[in-house]
């Protein structure tokens, strides 16, 4: 159960040694530079420091509890990153492989709008420009949300519905 | 009340610094940004659209009509694009 930042790339075979042990299922996703425009050299990761990883924190011990994992972690880098480079991973285990997929899910649409990260595209000819957030991020958001919860800001730890 | 004030992404490349240390009586997040904005042209820019601005209270996501009352850190970025 752990978060970490980061600029040094991450070894997805050795985060997960030892993880999760004794579960059922272990669930992984991994984010990776992408290129939409075809003119993009790299990606530089502006972030937080202090409140990221108290963000990051609170939200896997917020999805440890909705469902029941028995172990999470996360795994963000910062800094300037190339196309194709992993930008961060997270890792879920619990009993069966549901709770570990939607768990998963869960982080991934939390952290991607809720986390105080920001991108912003470095063209091949220099040209820099941030990346707006997307809509349909917030929207992807609305589906975990009980009517109790305010839209924004995030839940903390205490108030997790689960 | 002293304040740290935190600016990220390109609030802080519209402000042109990551961070100041500022003496106000604002009672919430939205009078701490009718202050700032008053003080010169560049903050003025940064706050010119407030829907396109968030903030965190002491490292906490908050609502610009947080109150402020025994707030030490304030942040103010764009919103978050992270994963």
């Amino acid at each position: 159960m752990s978060a970490r930042v980061q600029t040094a790339p991450f070894d997805l075979a050795r985060e997960l040694a030892g993880f999760g042990a004794g579960a059922g299922a272990v669930v992984t996703f991994t984010g990776v530079v992408r290129d939409d425009t075809g003119r993009m050299a790299a990606l530089e990761i502006e972030h937080y420091p202090g409140m990221t990883e108290r963000a990051l924190s609170d939200l896997g011990t917020n999805a440890a509890a909705r469902f029941g994992l028995t172990d999470w972690r996360i795994v963000h880098r910062h800094g300037r990153l190339t196309v194709g480079e992993p930008i961060m991973m997270v890792a879920t285990a619990a009993r069966h492989r549901q709770a570990a997929f939607q768990a998963a899910d869960y982080l991934m649409d939390w952290l991607k709008s809720r986390a105080p990260f920001w991108k912003r595209e470095i063209a091949r000819n220099g040209a820099a420009r941030w990346v707006d957030a997307k809509s349909s991020d917030e929207d992807a958001l609305s589906r975990w949300q009980a009517s109790s919860l305010p839209k924004y800001p995030s839940p903390a730890a205490t108030d997790d519905p689960a | 009340m002293t304040l740290d004030v935190l600016y990220f992404a390109w609030l802080r490349e519209r402000i042109g610094q990551p961070r100041e240390r500022i003496d106000t009586n604002a009672a919430t997040v939205r009078e701490l940004i009718a202050d700032l904005a008053a003080r010169d042209d560049w903050h003025a820019a940064a706050f010119a659209d407030l829907a396109a601005v968030r903030c965190a209270v002491d490292q906490q996501l908050a609502d610009l009509d947080a109150p402020l009352a025994g707030a030490r850190e304030v942040a103010f970025f764009p919103p978050m694009t992270g994963g």
